[in-house]
């Protein structure tokens, strides 16, 4: 077991210096082979990890120096389910993201191979370090190999400034982790997760202990697109090549938030244990806000690229709301939630691709009713539409019914509407957008001129007869293993158990410094299909196929009904438009400001 | 005294910032950003600097001489690396705004997109 | 936004993180008062466990060897999308240039430039190869080193002479450095988890403190690096050149 530890990150790291040195002299099917076989062995390795990691947390300490009287000397990985968990995650939408792109990347040959297995190399590094330092060199590893993905289609100016935007305000970010790190160094002398959290455990929580938090969860935050650091994102997705945005929706927005629940979890817990509550209401507000504003955002979308963008936004909004719960079954929740939703959003953006393919274009008025003809990917569509509302019982249903389950235990009933409107929004969106589509339902185009065009780039009108089987196979695997997750043997009840192992800040501690075997016992998740979360379940489906219905009829309702509502939604929705600007400068402004409110909160709130 | 360092950390770090919001010119920006880490560099040096220290290299003077902390340099180094390679990305896409748009103004670039 | 309000919006927002970082780094030690058990144990042992007189190389390369693979694949990564991101595209060759003012015009080639910069090519070549071979006995290392190594050709470009510079640095060749120093230093972690006890492992014979051939993997790992280093930054930099050098030969028509 122990040798797989690090080799999950070597290898692939490997196999890219070994592809790029060797590219001249191989011919492109086995660059293509080859870099899908070493993704395939990269996740076999991880799902092996996990099923070891699952009796107890597995530690490494590369260059063999362990610890000493508490002091960690080296580096080490340290190896939970939820981490294995999300390495394999990553390799599994990695392997797809190749298989899908088979054809995708002609003009950049090996590089794009490359970069994709450095990028898996990043996000298994990231997922399982015991170190804050190291955490921080895979991050920025993921993300240069991510900034450089994004900017491919340097023919046109979006995606160039989609990728400026992204490379400027992540980086901005990584040196608020940065900044965190060192005051934390500063305090603790340590770099090891376990050892700072042992540390800080011991002394008081002040103005250090306060900036830390705020400087960290600011970089992390930025990462993950919480409000309002969230600007970059909508723009980069919206404009990279579908085949990246894969990875990106799938699995990247999600790893800002991980490393801030693995550092807080690690480091934070013993110091701030008293002050639970306050945490508790400051991340459930900023997680209820980047929902609501991605969700909104993303119902107001006709580009069907940015319309998932912001659906991601407020993923990951859920994500921090299931985070905020700050118990075990909530962190148990948010797995399952961020695996299937994962995996939807996954499976949806290999549909835009296909469509792309197929028709020149995503844009939902330009396309209207000219994929009526392609019958599998638009079921594949409509379905991936209503797992997104979360229709039971699938994957997306089972995490927000834990979650909901376990907010209403805490007594925060506010949670199941949220995630019912939420649901309903995004969820709506695509359905709205597959009746458009693939139907063409709803009134014709033709009034509606081209304001948005330009934004997205330029759309070519090629069109092609054939759906490759590489590209729609993956993305129906994708959707099936969304809906199919509840009921993996094991599942549900191990997240459970694993959540409760990565809370458990003195445990981890344990086995890191002293080399004390933790085993992880069982757990029983959250029941999730009792009747209150059904019918939530349903609510949110009926609410979404009626916001698709209401948008997609014919005939217009009478003004003077829906007057008032209206032009106050069209209020909302041009004013968070307009904030969208596309400006780096204006980002920046943003951030600043949501780094000074953030410090403000939680030094209110801790101290 | 004792305090300068940091803040004069907390100044780059805030004014690089500012440059980044007022900029005009993406190449600009870039250094703007670079400002901002060089903010990094110092806050992670200050925190390990012991008075008194040598540089932690013991070749000439024996081991047991008063050193400063050898850690937060490894760090800087791995900071710097991380610098240049965001640096050179992004002045790469710099180069193709400019080959496409035919400006560098982050302002026109927005206004310029109908 | 507008400009105005861009400003206020920062000038609010840094004015609490201004309070913010000053309140939190109050909390440090007093500057120069330096306490922790890491930092003095690694200046105290390292020299004996390691036989690197550099303690930084020792922690570069060997305590936190993992750190800098990460560090030396950023680099990579940077260097293959800089790749991606200046690809030549079909339409570029008829593209006129278009910053390049009619009244603008390449500088004169002046021979006290010319001679002073190719006469240093070779001194800095070899002092790149210095510091990458001492990077564990006294300041310096692979990156370092590999950064004045790169800086070699470069002095040629400055002088005048580019088709010099692409003949002493043909890309395949140059890829093939890179590549081996970067596989390079997977492979020396590897073999420690083959000789040794675990990935990165130190296991090569150490040898003693202060001489050139010692420290084991510590020595390996700077060739490493240095090799990848100035194989990429001179990859990096060509990429860059190549864009301006379009300009240039077509105004000299």
């Amino acid at each position: 077991m122990d040798p797989l530890i690090p080799l999950t990150v070597a290898v692939p790291l490997l196999a890219a210096a070994l592809l790029a040195a060797f590219s001249p002299f191989v011919t492109r099917r086995v660059i293509e082979l080859s870099s899908i076989a070493v993704a395939a062995a990269v996740t076999a390795m991880c799902l092996l990890l996990l099923s070891g990691a699952s009796e107890a947390p597995l530690v490494y300490w590369f260059g063999g120096h362990m610890p000493r009287d508490g002091l960690a000397l080296g580096i080490a990985f340290v190896v939970d389910p939820l981490g294995a968990a999300l390495a394999a995650f990553a390799g599994v939408l990695v392997t797809a993201t190749l298989v899908y792109s088979w054809r995708y990347f002609d003009a950049v040959g090996v590089l794009f191979h490359s970069l994709l297995l450095i990028f898996l190399a990043g996000i298994i590094g990231l997922a399982i370090s015991g170190d804050l330092f190291n955490i921080f060199v895979f991050l920025e590893l993921l993300s240069v190999a991510a900034f450089a993905l994004t900017g491919y289609k340097i023919e046109e100016t979006g995606p160039l400034q989609g990728a400026l935007n992204f490379g400027v305000t992540n980086t901005v970010g990584a040196f608020f982790v940065l900044w965190g790190i060192a005051l934390l160094y500063g305090r603790t002398g340590a770099l090891n997760l376990a050892q700072m959290g042992e540390t800080l455990a011991g002394g008081p929580v002040d103005s250090l202990v306060v900036t830390a938090i705020a400087l960290l969860a600011t970089g992390f935050f930025i990462k993950a697109a919480i409000v309002p650091f969230h600007f970059w994102l909508a723009d980069t997705y919206a404009t990279a090549p579908l085949p990246v945005c894969i990875l990106l929706g799938g699995v990247v927005s999600e790893l800002g938030l991980f490393a801030f629940a693995r550092v807080y979890w690690t480091v934070f817990d013993g110091a701030l244990a008293s002050s639970h509550e306050e945490l508790r209401i400051l991340l459930l507000a900023a997680g209820a806000l980047t929902a609501v504003v991605g969700a909104v955002m993303s119902f107001a979308q006709r580009h069907l690229q940015r319309m998932l963008a912001f659906s991601v936004i407020a993923h990951a909004g859920l994500l921090l709301v299931g985070l905020g719960l700050m118990s075990p079954a909530g962190l148990a929740g948010a797995a399952v939630y961020l695996l299937a939703g994962g995996l939807v959003k996954a499976s949806l953006f290999m549909c835009l691709g296909i469509l792309q393919h197929r028709l020149g274009g995503v844009d939902e008025l330009r396309l209207h009713g000219r994929a009526r003809h392609m019958i599998f990917t638009g079921t594949l569509f409509l379905v991936g539409g209503l797992v997104l509302a979360g229709i039971p019982p699938a994957g997306t249903y089972a995490g927000k019914a834990l979650l909901e389950e376990e907010a209403n235990l805490l007594g925060l009933s506010w949670v199941t509407p949220l995630f019912v409107l939420v649901s309903c929004l995004t969820g709506g969106a695509v359905l709205r957008a597959a009746g458009k589509v693939f139907m063409g339902w709803g009134p014709p185009p033709g009034h509606s001129g081209g304001e948005e065009d330009a934004q997205v780039g330029q759309e070519t009108t090629v069109e092609r007869d054939r759906t490759p089987a590489v590209m729609f196979v993956p993305a129906l695997v994708l959707l099936t293993a969304a809906i199919i997750i509840p009921f993996v043997p094991g599942l549900l009840g191990g997240s459970e158990a694993a959540a409760v192992a990565f809370a458990d800040r003195p445990a981890y501690a344990g086995s890191v410094l002293l080399g004390t075997r933790h085993p992880i016992t069982e757990a029983r998740a959250h029941e999730w299909t009792v009747p209150t979360e059904l019918i939530a379940g349903a609510a949110s489906v009926i609410g979404a196929v009626a916001l698709a219905a209401f948008t997609l009829r014919r005939a217009p309702l009478p003004q003077k009904a829906l007057g008032k509502a209206r032009t106050g939604a069209e209020r909302v929705v041009g004013g968070l438009t307009k904030l969208h600007s596309r400006h780096i400068g204006d980002y920046t402004a943003w951030l600043t400001m949501g780094a000074a409110l953030l410090g403000g909160a939680l030094a209110a709130a801790l101290l | 005294m004792s305090y300068l360092p940091f803040a004069v950390a907390v100044y780059l770090f805030l004014i690089g910032l500012w440059g980044i919001v007022i900029s005009r010119n993406l190449i600009h920006l870039v250094v703007c950003l670079s400002v901002v880490q060089s903010s990094t560099y110092i806050v992670l040096l200050a925190v390990g600097y012991r008075a008194g220290g040598t540089a932690p290299i013991f070749l000439d003077v024996p081991v047991g001489r008063r050193a400063v902390d050898p850690i937060v340099q490894a760090l800087t180094l791995t900071d710097v690396v991380v610098g240049v390679t965001v640096s050179a990305l992004l002045l790469a896409l710099a180069v193709q705004v400019h080959k496409r748009s035919g400006t560098l103004d982050p302002e026109l670039l927005t206004s310029s997109r109908d | 936004m507008t400009s105005r309000g861009r400003r206020g919006l920062f000038l609010t927002g840094a004015a609490g993180l201004a309070l913010l970082l000053l309140w939190g780094t109050a909390g440090l030690p007093d500057f120069g008062d330096y306490q922790h058990l890491y930092g003095l144990t690694l200046n105290a042992e390292s020299v004996a466990a390691t036989r690197a007189t550099n303690a930084v190389a020792a922690v570069t390369f060997d305590y936190r060897g993992f750190d800098t693979l990460g560090e030396e694949f950023i680099l990579f990564a940077a260097v293959l999308g800089t790749a991606l991101l200046l690809r030549a595209q079909r339409e570029e060759e008829e593209e006129p240039p278009e910053d390049m003012a009619p009244d603008r015009r390449p500088p004169h080639d002046s021979d006290a430039v010319r001679e002073l910069c190719l006469g240093l090519v070779a001194p800095i070549f070899l002092f790149g190869v210095y510091i990458v071979v001492h990077g564990h006995l006294s300041p310096g290392g692979g990156f370092q080193g590999g950064v004045v190594l790169a800086t070699a050709p470069l002095l040629m470009y400055i002088g005048g002479e580019y088709r010099g510079l692409r003949t002493v640095t043909p890309e395949a060749p140059l890829e093939l450095v890179k590549g081996a120093g970067t596989g390079g230093y997977v492979l020396i972690g590897l073999s420690g988890l083959w000789f040794g006890t675990s990935f990165l492992d130190n296991a090569l014979p150490r040898g003693n403190a202060g001489d050139v051939i010692s420290s084991g993997t510590i020595l390996a790992l700077n060739l490493a690096v240095g090799m990848a280093v100035a194989g990429g930054l001179v990859l990096l930099l060509t990429e860059f050149l190549e864009q301006t050098l379009v300009l240039r030969s077509r105004s000299r028509k």
